[in-house]
């Protein structure tokens, strides 16, 4: 009863928040940074974020994870950290050679007003970027937004430091990745090629945050979104974008900056989604869906059909990111299950009408809160006075799902506790029936475990 | 063995991929040639510049000027160190009866948010994260009213025994009024509401070890001593991690000793108010206490030891340094004696089977703490392992030369070190085993060698002397483990 201490009875927070369904923007710009190939992300703040931002994305990937920090001072605070990034600058290429820098900015630096792009402007100017390399940076403040905030910045500074137009077209696309896994990026760039088209992604963690054991430390994995691909994104037919806070303000940014026409998509998480995925392919990139695409799906279906009777009327409540959140429910209603509780940390008036739109259709009666005080505090509260069959969300669910014995599925930031998301898509067709699959489990587990001894069956 | 005129003759630069670039390595400040790598030893290369100071290779044959440390960190590295709200946040984390409210964006509550597996027998307060999750008007105007009303919100919900406020960085810089807020809650509440003053930037680690202990100090001197035996201690710098903390006050409440207060693990706001009542005050984990129990005994007369629970030596030692501290009742130092004879007599045979299997096998050990790296050495010696690099990120210059002087020839000790150094003088020095926390982990698994860690995230008890058995077994799996077999190891052979 680690939660002993909720309380059923919901009252109005005005400052505090208790068990936060989110976290802040810098770690979100650490992991889109590692999606680029050759990239040590650079952190301007204090020791201690960047020290927690590595922590987190190992505990949650099992590898290691490579940042530099600015290492502020007393000094640095009251004189603007420009000397500390330009020194960091040098030690970095002298030492640690990567490609690129990424540097994003912490709550810290950004109160100071340390201007970003002045900076790297002046590292510029003063000859610290070897011929060859890049400094890039996104800002990042830690008291706007959330962790996706973070991840959508630096994303769009890829998107606006790096793409040239140079007037000639490619016969390429650009899918630009919202918040997801190496596995999932992996599934993506199989979809395109199964699907016969040239694609940009980017980011891209596969072969970065899930590569083998070789009996070496790499510092820069083979993995990762390359230069030039980064620059010739500006040349591509079209862009589309999966998530509309995390991956949509890039495709919007290279629209200004290079004219390439973006539509934006969800995350092809369940069938719907996946569909909506498959289809802009092919139409924005004039291909037929393949046998083998289209057979994916019909297993998918299939399974969806076989079980349906599992399902049906099981009670879940979800919580998560914005982007995933959203393909996630609408796959629930598509299962014929009802999402009951729905709770996001990260802002968002856009993601809010999403949403708000997919309940009002298909479920009014959901709870569904985000932002302020959108914690898992309300959740548990909101839990207590209307029980569920399923729990969906990161690793901080588990206390909840003890407290109250109900099945857990961890989906989602982080997942500290349990391997699988590196290795295995959550998207697509086939990811859906991953994630079908495990849905499945967790309740007939469950309905195993406290079936009564006549009632428990050899076939369910 | 290595052709390529750009790797150095050590292969393991080019196995981590390190390629020294013209004109950028230096040593003692002097920059070395390019063409100087070849053939030059590993260890002079492939540091930092700015940091030669801080790694040195024991050699008794030269003079050796001294590591330095207590340093800040270079920009631009990649340290494995973290800040000053870290230091506070993990020494009074085991609090279970406080809330502990982190005033600043909701990163720095979000990050440390039941982190650390430093057990409770009661209530579980400390395992919940608490913000107050600025925004961006909260920095332009200011957060001290959204920090009021969070704490109200807070006692009236939880009804805890006290409450810690942490300070983030951009706390520092708005400018509230923290000390006034809390004043004015306490005064609300009837509860002692303490600022923790853990401005990330505002120095190192220890920094925040030491505003921590400031805000204990306030607690200290607050509770009633009636009561309190004469034979009694306050045991500081233990956090209970996976039950540690029990396990010792057993032994010392088997000699006949009250235990007043453990500081922090299993940590209870009464308890520590009348933490002043003890006779002596044993101090563990050095780098985090030290301070508190040079104020204790200034403000209070209490005298204070350090101990090191790891190992057998280390454990019984600080069995029998209690015992001494009390000439006047023979029966505690029987006590002590009968306990440890009692238990290495079982324990001693069961660690044969480990050092068999470990002798000659090598160790790395990159920790918080240097304290606990003296320890780590003699448990591993103990086992028939050596060791080849110790570190840590925090300790002072005592620390080192005494590090030094306990290490063997050849013996890399770092400070502050950063995942480019330890891979290199892991794969130099042929490591078998990595002790460290949670970013060095996957390091040594990547290099193909075993690791333990011995930080916050370990999940058995290290501590006493059934620790020293879950030790040695935790070693004696991971390195004897016959995934090895399977994974290329120390840089590419089968």
């Amino acid at each position: 009863m680690l939660l002993r201490h909720t309380s059923k009875e919901v009252k109005v927070r005005e400052g505090l928040t208790i068990n936060p369904a989110k976290t802040c923007q810098p770690i979100g710009a650490m992991y889109a940074a590692l999606g680029i190939h050759g990239c040590l992300p650079h952190s301007h703040g204090s020791q201690g974020c960047c020290s927690y931002h590595r922590s987190t994305l190992t505990r949650h990937y099992k590898e290691p994870v490579m940042a530099a920090t600015s290492s502020f001072t007393e000094g640095a605070s009251v004189f603007g950290g420009q000397a500390n990034l330009l020194a960091a600058i040098d030690t970095i290429f002298a030492v640690y050679e990567p490609d690129i820098i990424a540097v994003h900015s912490t709550c810290l630096s950004e109160t100071i007003g340390d201007d970003l792009q002045q900076m790297t402007k002046k590292a510029k100017d003063d000859g610290k970027i070897p011929e060859g390399k890049y400094v890039i940076y996104a800002s990042t403040p830690s008291f706007i937004g959330s962790h996706v905030t973070g991840y959508a910045n630096m994303v769009t500074g890829m998107a606006t430091q790096f793409a040239e137009s140079t007037g000639v077209k490619k016969s390429q696309f650009n899918i630009i990745a919202g918040w997801m896994e190496p596995s999932d990026m992996r599934e993506i760039k199989r979809l395109a090629k199964v699907m016969g088209i040239n694609i940009v992604l980017f980011p891209d963690t596969s072969d970065v945050l899930d590569a083998p054991q070789t009996g070496k430390h790499v510092f820069y994995p083979k993995g990762g979104t390359t230069v030039d691909e980064l620059k010739s994104s500006g040349d591509s037919i079209a862009s589309l974008a999966l998530g509309s806070v995390s991956a949509e303000p890039a495709a919007i940014a290279l629209e200004k900056k290079c004219k390439v026409p973006f539509e934006t998509l969800d995350i092809p998480i369940g069938l719907s989604a996946t569909d909506r995925f498959i289809m802009a392919i092919s139409k924005v990139a004039r291909v037929s869906v393949p046998e083998e695409v289209t057979t994916d799906r019909g297993r998918l279906v299939d399974v969806m059909c076989d079980m349906e009777q599992y399902l049906h009327g099981k009670r879940v409540a979800l919580f998560g990111d914005p982007d995933q959140l959203l393909p996630l429910t609408e796959f629930l209603l598509d299962l014929n299950m009802k999402p009951v509780h729905i709770v996001s940390g990260t802002p968002g008036q856009r993601f809010e009408k999403q949403m708000r739109q997919l309940l009002d259709e298909r479920s009014p009666a959901t709870n569904f809160k985000s932002g302020l005080q959108a914690d898992m505090f309300l959740l548990h509260q909101w839990m207590k006075n209307e029980p569920v069959d399923l729990l969906i969300g990161n690793t901080y669910g588990k206390y909840m799902a003890r407290d109250e014995d109900i099945p857990f599925i961890r989906f989602g930031f982080p997942i500290l506790d349990r391997i699988g998301h590196s290795y295995f898509p959550n998207i697509g067709y086939g990811g859906s029936l991953r994630l079908l699959e495990k849905i499945l489990n967790a309740i007939m587990d469950r309905q195993d475990r406290d079936a009564l001894e006549e009632k428990f069956e050899l076939v369910m | 063995m290595m052709n390529d005129e750009k790797w150095c003759t050590c292969g393991a630069c080019k196995t981590i991929g390190f390629q020294p670039r013209r004109g950028s390595i230096r040593v003692k400040g002097e920059e070395i040639p390019q063409q100087y790598f070849k053939g030059m030893a590993m260890e002079q290369i492939g540091i930092l510049e700015g940091r030669e100071r801080q790694v040195l290779e024991k050699n008794s044959d030269v003079a050796q000027a001294d590591i330095a440390c207590d340093t800040s960190s270079l920009s631009g590295s990649v340290s494995q160190r973290a800040c000053v709200f870290c230091g506070s946040r993990v020494v009074l984390y085991p609090v279970a009866d406080a809330i502990h409210l982190v005033h600043g964006p909701i990163g720095c509550a979000a990050y440390t948010w039941d982190i650390r597996g430093a057990v409770s027998s009661g209530p579980e307060l400390h395992r919940l994260s608490f913000s107050t999750d600025l925004q961006e008007m909260d920095v332009i105007y200011g957060g001290e009213k959204k920090l009021y009303k969070s704490l109200i919100e807070l006692i009236e919900q939880y009804k805890p025994k006290a409450a810690f406020i942490y300070s983030t960085c951009i706390v520092g810089l708005i400018g509230d009024d923290i000390e006034a807020v809390c004043k004015k809650v306490a005064r609300e509440t009837g509860i002692p509401v303490l600022p923790v003053h853990s401005e990330g930037f505002k120095g190192t680690k220890k920094d925040g070890y030491k505003a921590a202990c400031h805000a204990l100090m306030k607690l200290i001197g607050t509770g009633s001593t009636e009561d309190i035996s004469k034979y009694s201690i306050n045991i500081l710098g233990e956090f209970n991690l996976a039950g540690e903390a029990w396990i010792i006050r057993q032994y010392y409440e088997k000699m006949g000793i009250e235990v007043v207060a453990t500081l922090t693990g299993d940590g209870r706001i009464d308890a520590v108010r009348r933490a002043h009542g003890a006779t002596l005050n044993v101090v563990q984990c050095s780098g985090s206490m030290t301070w508190l129990a040079k104020e204790m005994e200034e403000k209070y007369g209490i005298p204070y030891i350090r101990v090191s629970y790891f190992g057998i030596e280390d454990m019984s030692k600080s069995l029998y340094d209690v015992a001494v501290k009390f000439p006047d009742r023979p029966d505690i130092m029987e006590a002590a004696k009968q306990i440890v004879s009692e238990e290495v007599k079982t324990l001693y045979p069961s660690l044969q089977k480990f050092k068999k299997a470990l002798t000659g096998k090598k160790a790395a050990i990159y920790v918080g703490g240097a304290f606990k790296t003296f320890s780590l050495i003699k448990a591993l010696r103990s086992i028939g392992m050596s060791v080849v690099l110790a570190g840590s990120q925090t300790g002072n210059q005592d620390d080192y030369a005494r590090l030094k002087e306990m290490c063997d020839e050849g013996t890399v000790i770092v400070d502050d070190s950063n995942p480019v150094e330890l891979s290199k003088f892991i794969l130099e020095k042929g490591a078998d085993l990595l002790i460290g926390g949670v970013k060095e982990r996957p390091i040594a698994f990547k290099l193909g060698i075993g690791f333990c860690d011995h930080n916050h995230e370990r999940k058995i008890p290290l501590a006493g002397f059934i620790g020293m058995y879950n030790f040695a077994l935790e070693v004696y799996q991971s390195v004897m483990s016959p995934v090895w077999q399977f994974a290329p190891r120390k840089g590419g052979t089968l």
